[in-house]
């Protein structure tokens, strides 16, 4: 066996290696394919973070090496010009407070609304939960659009347009937040809760202080898409909010990107504004990236 | 935290024989039939009580406004009845038939169709391949690999569309960059009226793929080692073991994925919205695009409305062939 072209002796290859008779083809096919395996990646993965790359150099670009020919890759001089343009242009603190304030309240109301069903549907019997569980499943399957113009008349109606209470509201319990805690809460052992109320407990108690400390992984998980949903929100704010002192980021980006007035022949600035929006959530998804995969998987999955 | 709990009557059942038997009545509570009713309706009680928030927020914001689309769709919802919703007038199948002739429309619809048909299956392609090569043995890179894979999806659209609309620019973006050091000259593909769907494909595909690559790559670590290893012991080749054992252990994951895949194409909007405007010529205009204009723009609600419910259908209806295509042939 040739051991020594890929340095990385790897799981396969010291498996196979301290068994006499090894499957030759199986083990030597592997490993001659993993240059090529490696190759292939790192093309794709240039390809998929290319165009971030291009966001995070042009946004730091003189006007100058913008429109540079031949194309200038990494800027001649580094600037903060973009995004000094770009504050001048846009309220970006205000639309960045818009944005975390509205998600931080959709999480909130998400985290304790969805445990709360979810917790009834996986661990109460109450008359009515067939129903109610068919009524979450359904709802799982409503798409957006269908929504989008009776909302806008209501709000309108409640005097509600340009509120906070507008772009929280609609997302305070998702169907698929109920769905996650129920899965994940099914899971915990019925004897517990039992030896809770025999214990004399309430289920408030044994909901609040026993099943959801359980489920810190579910809820972490659902943290992460409720926020990062609400973050990337935009039609429903589009619609919602005329007012640019409640855009939420996403809009305020749009809104200046789509503005004609503003945003012709200023790609740097633009570039900013994007570096803006996408930094945070980039920083975080690299460091909670665990949870995203597993998460999407878990509730693809379940 | 006791002071919102459910005010429910006493829940001590410290005289229960066995902690067992509190659910399916299996007559081990002789002893305490009141206690048992007790604990029911105290579950009943508390069922409801955790039900109600999500209920509340349910029937408001989303069967309410489901029937009231339908409703809106038979009348004449203008931008006079915001204010006063009531005295909207029916008009019967009228909007309906009305966009059987629009033109708009029907280009939209068509948009829409050509962005599934393209989108969907590379999405699934180019996150199958990502996924058979992350599995394929490397174990160092891998999560450094599906980070950067990954990193599309979590970005907001509207970013990703403005990032994409400089990248696609044809005088100082990254492609017409590209082209120039090869002595080329780029397209402007977004104005070109050949170019710029499949240009916002592409875009969507890079975008999505990451999604379905996680739900592949979680699919295909749940295919046991052993039937890869009696596969290979038997013989087969790469593309054998791909054909013969990949793809049929990953038709539930295929079904999920083509699904959810499908639905998000058809609801395509943010990208056309902030890269093309519709345009040129109506080249990326969306139903859904179409729909915001008409409702939004123009304030024919009523008009907006039927879309929103053709919409609905075609969405409800591709998925339920998919459903049957795909999974019959598990059996």
């Amino acid at each position: 066996m040739s051991t020594s072209e890929t340095g990385t002796g790897t799981d396969a290859a010291s498996a196979t290696g301290a068994r006499p008779a090894p499957p030759p083809r199986a083990a030597g096919g592997f490993r001659a394919r993993k240059p090529l395996t490696y190759v292939l990646l790192s093309a794709g993965l240039l390809v998929m973070t290319a165009p971030f790359l291009w966001m995070g150099l042009s946004a730091f670009k003189t006007q100058r090496d913008l429109g540079a020919s031949p194309t200038v890759w990494i800027p001649n001089e580094w600037t903060l010009a973009n995004f000094r343009e770009l504050l001048s242009l846009m309220d970006v603190p205000q639309a960045f407070f818009n944005s975390v304030l509205v998600a931080v309240f959709v999480t909130a109301c998400n985290l304790l609304f969805c445990s709360m069903l979810g917790y009834a549907l996986a661990k109460l019997n109450f008359i009515g939960k067939r129903p109610v569980f068919a009524v979450v499943l359904g709802a799982l399957m409503v798409p957006g659009n269908l929504l989008l113009l009776p909302k806008f008349v209501m709000m309108s109606k409640m005097g509600l347009l340009d509120t906070y209470a507008a772009l929280v509201l609609p997302f305070a319990a998702g169907a698929f937040g109920v769905f996650l805690m129920r899965q994940f809460m099914t899971a915990v052992p019925d004897e517990l809760l039992e030896a809770a109320r025999i214990d004399g407990a309430r289920e408030w108690f044994i909901f609040w202080r026993i099943v959801l400390p359980l489920v810190k992984p579910a809820l972490a998980t659902l943290t992460i898409f409720v926020f990062l949903g609400s973050w990337n929100n935009f039609l429903w704010p589009l619609v919602a909010t005329n007012d640019p002192d409640k855009y939420t980021l996403p809009v305020a980006l749009a809104t200046f990107a789509t503005d004609p007035t503003k945003a012709d022949g200023s790609n740097g600035v633009l570039m900013a504004g994007a570096f803006l929006v996408v930094l945070p959530v980039l920083i975080v998804f690299v460091v909670l990236q665990r949870h995203f995969t597993q998460g999407i998987a878990t509730a693809g999955l379940k | 935290m006791s002071t919102t709990a459910a005010k429910a009557p006493d829940d001590r059942d410290r005289t229960r024989p066995t902690g067992s038997a509190s659910r399916a009545g299996d007559g081990k509570d002789r002893g305490a039939p009141p206690r048992r009713r007790d604990r029911l309706s105290t579950q009943n009680l508390a069922g409801w009580l955790y039900s109600t928030p999500f209920l509340s927020l349910f029937l408001t914001f989303m069967a309410f406004p489901v029937v009231a689309t339908l409703v809106m769709s038979f009348t004449d919802f203008g931008l006079r009845n915001v204010t006063d919703p009531f005295s909207a007038e029916f008009i019967g199948l009228d909007n309906y038939t009305r966009l059987v002739e629009d033109e708009k429309f029907v280009r939209a619809l068509l948009n829409t169709g050509l962005f599934v048909v393209l989108g969907v299956p590379l999405t699934i392609g180019c996150g199958l391949v990502a996924a058979v090569l992350l599995n394929s043995g490397i174990d160092r890179m891998r999560t450094f690999f599906r980070v950067g894979f990954y990193a599309p999806v979590v970005t907001a659209i509207v970013a990703v569309a403005v990032i994409w609309r400089f990248v696609l620019d044809p005088a100082e973006g990254l492609i017409a960059g590209l082209a120039g050091q090869l002595g080329l000259k780029s397209p402007d593909f977004l104005a070109s009226e050949t170019l710029a769907l499949p240009s916002l494909v592409v875009m969507a595909v890079w975008r999505n793929m990451g999604t379905a690559m996680v739900l592949f790559l979680a699919g295909l670590q749940a295919i046991p080692t052993e039937v890869r290893e009696a596969a290979r012991i038997d013989g087969a080749g790469v593309l054998q073991e791909f054909r013969g054992i990949t793809v049929p252990l990953l038709r539930p994951t295929m079904l999920y994925v083509a699904v959810m895949t499908t639905i998000g194409f058809l609801n395509v909007f943010e990208e056309p919205f902030v890269m093309t405007d519709g345009g040129p010529s109506d080249s990326t205009l969306t139903i859904s695009l179409h729909m915001y204009r008409q409702g939004f723009d123009f304030f024919h609600m009523g008009y907006a409305s039927a879309m929103a419910y053709v919409l609905f259908v075609i969405v409800l209806a591709v998925t339920l062939l998919q459903l049957r295509l795909l999974k019959d042939k598990t059996r």
